[in-house]
């Protein structure tokens, strides 16, 4: 596949308004749809990076991604235009509907067509969690605090930032680990840190 | 029109001030996403200020997460019902503001070839957990959402769909509002 070009300013407002609007319940299966398989512009395992740090870091996760991707592509411009087509395209057609529920929320069958629709978003989010597992690498290392992260923050309802900030150094430095175990023999740069076992 | 003038020029400054300390606060809390935050939002807006009522609060935050759009939005709302026009920008800025620099910052870094290394190792670790967390959200949602074996088979249903074949999400949801417009429970 060849490389696709930078998108500009104006793409990236279209594309992220697309997203926003699209985006019922949650609107990650739609950015990756967006800029993985349509687009192509970053690999589901770039994708998954990038959503990493977008996570880890405070504030929403989708601008986060839509602030550091439009940023990349096209500067300051791109992240402007990146965050303005998926916050606010998206707030002005929220407060049409909240309008329109304080009219007609009583109304059975809406609270019925509400209740599918979250059941169905439910299910796209698990579904890109899937895709986007299947993008990791495939070793333990990989697989170990996903799990651990699923079990804890979605079946135990622990809360999100310790379970982060446990998880977050154990990551880190099994990944340093593996990395200076996969240089072996080869000399490391004096500069690094010795591991603990060295004093 | 009027409301949106009166809401404007009815706002009270300091009031807006308050608010506006609060989401940016918030917005540098918000590891995770903006719903971790919404217990605190509740307690100051809600407990502590009455800016919003206890039901107004659940219905917009529920309205917010069905509609489309990013789950940030709920704070959309809540800034509008304690204080108008003024009251949302006040607070979507607040809560999106700080973050956002910091997330421009953090990959205007990352773009530097010096600190390649660190951020390669940064974002290979934290990959699998990022996972683990999606499919937590889905999870939590899916419990949320399953009010019976219409929802469940619903939820199972989209999963297979999204997986196996090319079938657009919005077309999925918009079954799922047809099946649930059913009431079929």
């Amino acid at each position: 596949m060849s490389t696709t070009p930078p998108p500009s300013p104006g793409r990236l407002f279209g594309e992220f308004a697309r997203v926003g609007l699209s985006g019922f319940g949650g609107v990650l299966p739609f950015v990756r749809r967006a800029v993985v398989e349509r687009n192509g512009w970053i690999d589901d395992r770039g994708f998954t990076e990038l959503l990493g740090v977008a996570q880890v870091m405070p504030g929403p996760n989708v601008v986060n991604l839509a602030v550091m991707l439009g940023y990349r592509y096209a500067g300051v411009r791109g992240a402007l235009f990146a965050f303005s087509g998926l916050v606010l395209v998206p707030m002005a057609l929220l407060l049409a509907i909240v309008y329109f529920y304080y009219r007609f929320g009583d109304v059975a069958g809406v609270r019925g067509a509400l209740r599918g629709m979250m059941a169905v978003s439910a299910g796209l989010i698990l579904a890109t969690g899937f895709k986007l597992a299947t993008g990791l690498p495939r070793h333990v290392r990989a697989l170990v605090p996903m799990v651990v992260a699923l079990i804890a923050v979605g079946f135990l309802r622990l809360p999100l930032v310790p379970v982060v900030l446990i998880l977050l150094p154990l990551c880190l430095a099994l990944e340093w680990w593996a990395g200076r175990r996969a240089a072996g023999g080869e000399s490391v740069p004096s500069e690094e840190r010795r591991p603990d076992r060295d004093r | 029109m009027n409301a949106v003038v009166d809401s404007i020029t009815a706002a009270d400054p300091a009031m807006l001030w308050a608010m506006f300390k609060q989401f940016l606060l918030l917005s540098l809390l918000s590891i995770g996403g903006a719903n971790s935050t919404v217990s605190e939002m509740h307690r100051f807006m809600v407990i502590e200020h009455q800016w919003i009522d206890e039901q107004r609060f659940t219905e917009l935050y529920a309205i917010s997460q069905a509609a489309p759009g990013p789950n940030v939005l709920f704070v959309a709302l809540f800034g509008l019902e304690a204080a108008g026009f003024l009251g949302l920008a006040v607070a979507m800025f607040g809560i999106c503001g700080p973050s956002s620099l910091l997330a421009l910052l953090l990959e205007h870094a990352a773009a530097d070839p010096r600190n390649a290394r660190w951020m390669g190792l940064i974002k290979r670790s934290l990959a699998p957990m990022t996972v683990g967390l999606v499919l937590s959200t889905g999870v939590v949602l899916a419990q949320g959402a399953t009010t019976g074996w219409v929802t469940a088979l619903l939820v199972a249903a989209t999963v297979i769909a999204l997986i196996a074949t090319r079938w657009h999400p919005l077309l999925l949801i918009a079954v799922g509002a047809a099946i649930g417009a059913l009431q079929l429970n």
